[in-house]
C-alpha cells in the first residue's frame, strides 16, 4: 500500500492560486469605468461573437476575464438567478451586491473544493443615478471581492493597466473620453492605443429607465476612438 | 456546485434559454398554476375586446378599459395591451388574473432568452412562445378561467407588421391582415372589416381602432366605450420599424372625439 504524501494547506492553496493566476494571466484584459454618464466597460476581445462583457439586468452588467467556458457559465447562472428575483419580486428588487455575494460564494466553493479552481476574474457593474452610486464589484478566483471605486481592471497585466487608469481618470469623464481612455491603457505604457476591432466596448446607460446595457461597435465606436478628447 | 447560490444544473436537465422551464425548476411555486381549480368558481374579473390591425408600416393594437366580473364593471382603467419587447405587443381578453400572469411570464420569457442567447427570438419563434404558454393554461382555461391573447409585431425580416391569433389549446394562427378578441370581438371586427384598406396609414389604423372599440362598446354590455366625462380612453399602441411606442392619451382623447364626430354622427354608429 502506498501512502499519500503529507502537503500542507498552505501549499494546496497556494498551489491552486497560481494554477488559476497562470490561466488568467495568459488571456486578455478589461477595465470598467465608472462615467459622468453611465459606466463604460472596454475589453481587449478580437471575437465579435464570443462576448466577455453582457447585460445581466436593467442596470446590472456582467464582465469576465480568463477561461471562457467557466465565466460564461457564470454570466448565465447570474441572468437566470436576477431574472428569477426579478419576476419573484419585482425589477428594482434585483441588485448587484446580492449577485457579487452569490458569485463570490460560488467561486469560494470551487476553490476550494473542485479538483480545479476557476481561472476567471469577473466583475458586477451597476450604475446609479450618479458615479458616486456607481457600484463595480471585482470578483476574483477564490471568492474574494473588491468593492472598487471609479475605475477597476480585471486581467492579468492588471497592476501596469491600473497605475495608468488611475493617473488619467477624473470623475466627471464622459462616455466618449472613458472609452478612448480604456482603449489607450489597455496597449500598455508604450503601445498603440487598440482599434475597433481589437475591443469590445459596453455601457450602462444611466439616463435608460429599464434596460440600460448597449453595446458600441462598428462605425460608432470608430468614430469615437478617432475623435480627440474633448 | 450543489451548494452554490446561483442555479447551475446538470447537462441533461439544464433548461437552456425558457425562462419557463428555468421556473418550474427552480420555484414551481411561482410558475402559473395548471392544477385542478375548485368548479365552485367565485366571480373573477374578465378583461374584454382588444384588436390589431395592420397597416402599411407596422400594426395598431388596441383595448377597451373595461374589466366585469359576472354582471358588475369591476374596474374602469384595467390595462389590456402591453409591450412583450422592443418590437412586439400581447394584448389580452379573459381571465384577468392568469393574463396579467401570462404577460409578465412572456416578456420575461423574451427578455430572457435574449439575455441567453446574445440575440432576440423572431417574430415567429416569439408567437411561438406565446402558443406555449397559451397551452400550458389548458387545463385552467378548461375549468373557466380562458386566456386568449393577440399577438402582433414588426418584422424586420419581412418588413412589416405581422398579427397572431392564439385558441385555448395553444393552437396559433397568423392572421393577414388584423384580428379582434374578447366578449367585443365580433362588432369590432365587423367594424375593420368594412373600413380596411392595404394602403391604410399609422393615424388612419390608430382611428379604425377607436371606431372599432366604439362599435364594440355599443353592442357589448363588457366593452367600456371612450369615457369622455372621466377622461378614460382606450390603450392604443403602435409598433412599426422604430419599435412599441403607446399612443398619448391626449392624442387618443382627440381622435376618439373627432371620430366619434359628436353626438349626431356617434349616433348613426
Amino acid at each position: 500500500m502506498t501512502m499519500p504524501f503529507y502537503v500542507s494547506p498552505e501549499q494546496v492553496m497556494k498551489d491552486r492560486a497560481d494554477y488559476a493566476r497562470k490561466g488568467i494571466a495568459r488571456g486578455k484584459s478589461l477595465v470598467a469605468i465608472s462615467a459622468a454618464d453611465g459606466v463604460v466597460i472596454v475589453a481587449e476581445n478580437p471575437s465579435r461573437t464570443l462576448y466577455k462583457v453582457s447585460e445581466i439586468y436593467d442596470r446590472i452588467a456582467f464582465a469576465g476575464v480568463g477561461k471562457y467556458n467557466e465565466f460564461e457559465m457564470l454570466r448565465i447562472a447570474g441572468v437566470r438567478q436576477a431574472d428569477l428575483k426579478g419576476y419573484a419580486f419585482s425589477r428594482e428588487d434585483v441588485n448587484a451586491r446580492a449577485l457579487a455575494n452569490a458569485y463570490a460564494q460560488t467561486l469560494g466553493q470551487v476553490f476550494t473544493h473542485e479538483m480545479k479552481p476557476y481561472e476567471v476574474e469577473i466583475l458586477v457593474a451597476q450604475a446609479g443615478a450618479s458615479p458616486a452610486d456607481d457600484e463595480l464589484f471585482h470578483i476574483l478566483y477564490d471568492g474574494t471581492v473588491m468593492d472598487e471605486e471609479g475605475a477597476t481592471v480585471l486581467g492579468g497585466q492588471a497592476d501596469a493597466i491600473a497605475e495608468a487608469l488611475h493617473a488619467q481618470y477624473r470623475a466627471d469623464i464622459n462616455r466618449d473620453d472613458a472609452i478612448r481612455l480604456g482603449a489607450a491603457v489597455l496597449a500598455g505604457a508604450e503601445g498603440v492605443p487598440l482599434t475597433a476591432a481589437q475591443l469590445e466596448v459596453a455601457f450602462l446607460d444611466r439616463a435608460k429607465e429599464r434596460r440600460s446595457f448597449g453595446r458600441v461597435r462598428g462605425a460608432d465606436l470608430e468614430t469615437i476612438l478617432g475623435a480627440s478628447p474633448s | 456546485m450543489n451548494d452554490s447560490p446561483l442555479p447551475f444544473f446538470a447537462s441533461g436537465s439544464d433548461p437552456g434559454a425558457s425562462f419557463h422551464d428555468l421556473l418550474r425548476r427552480v420555484a414551481p411555486e411561482a410558475a402559473p398554476n395548471t392544477g385542478d381549480m375548485s368548479s365552485a368558481m367565485p366571480e373573477i374579473l374578465h378583461g374584454t375586446t382588444v384588436v390589431a390591425i395592420r397597416f402599411a408600416g407596422g400594426v395598431v393594437m388596441a383595448g377597451d378599459r373595461r374589466a366585469t366580473a359576472g354582471m358588475a364593471i369591476a374596474s374602469r382603467r384595467i390595462e389590456k395591451v402591453f409591450p412583450a419587447d422592443d418590437f412586439s405587443g400581447i394584448a389580452i381578453a379573459g381571465a384577468a388574473g392568469p393574463a396579467v400572469e401570462m404577460v409578465r411570464l412572456f416578456q420575461t420569457q423574451l427578455e430572457h432568452y435574449e439575455k441567453i442567447e446574445g440575440e432576440q427570438l423572431t417574430l415567429e419563434g416569439k408567437a411561438n412562445q406565446l402558443a406555449l404558454l397559451v397551452r400550458t393554461n389548458l387545463p385552467a382555461a378548461m375549468q373557466g378561467f380562458v386566456v386568449v391573447p393577440l399577438f402582433a409585431g414588426f418584422d424586420h425580416r419581412r418588413d412589416r407588421g405581422r398579427v397572431f391569433s392564439f385558441d385555448v389549446t395553444g393552437g396559433k394562427y397568423e392572421e393577414t391582415d388584423f384580428q379582434t378578441n374578447g366578449s367585443g370581438g365580433v362588432h369590432a371586427r365587423n367594424w375593420i372589416k368594412a373600413q380596411w384598406s392595404e394602403d391604410l396609414t399609422r393615424d388612419g389604423g390608430v382611428d379604425l381602432a377607436l371606431r372599432a372599440l366604439f362599435a364594440a362598446a355599443d353592442e357589448d354590455a363588457a366593452t367600456g366605450g371612450p369615457d369622455l366625462v372621466r377622461r378614460i380612453f382606450p390603450t392604443v399602441a403602435v409598433i412599426d420599424g422604430a419599435g412599441y411606442t403607446p399612443v398619448p392619451d391626449d392624442e387618443i382623447a382627440t381622435r376618439a372625439e373627432s371620430a366619434l364626430g359628436g353626438r349626431e354622427e356617434g349616433a348613426g354608429l
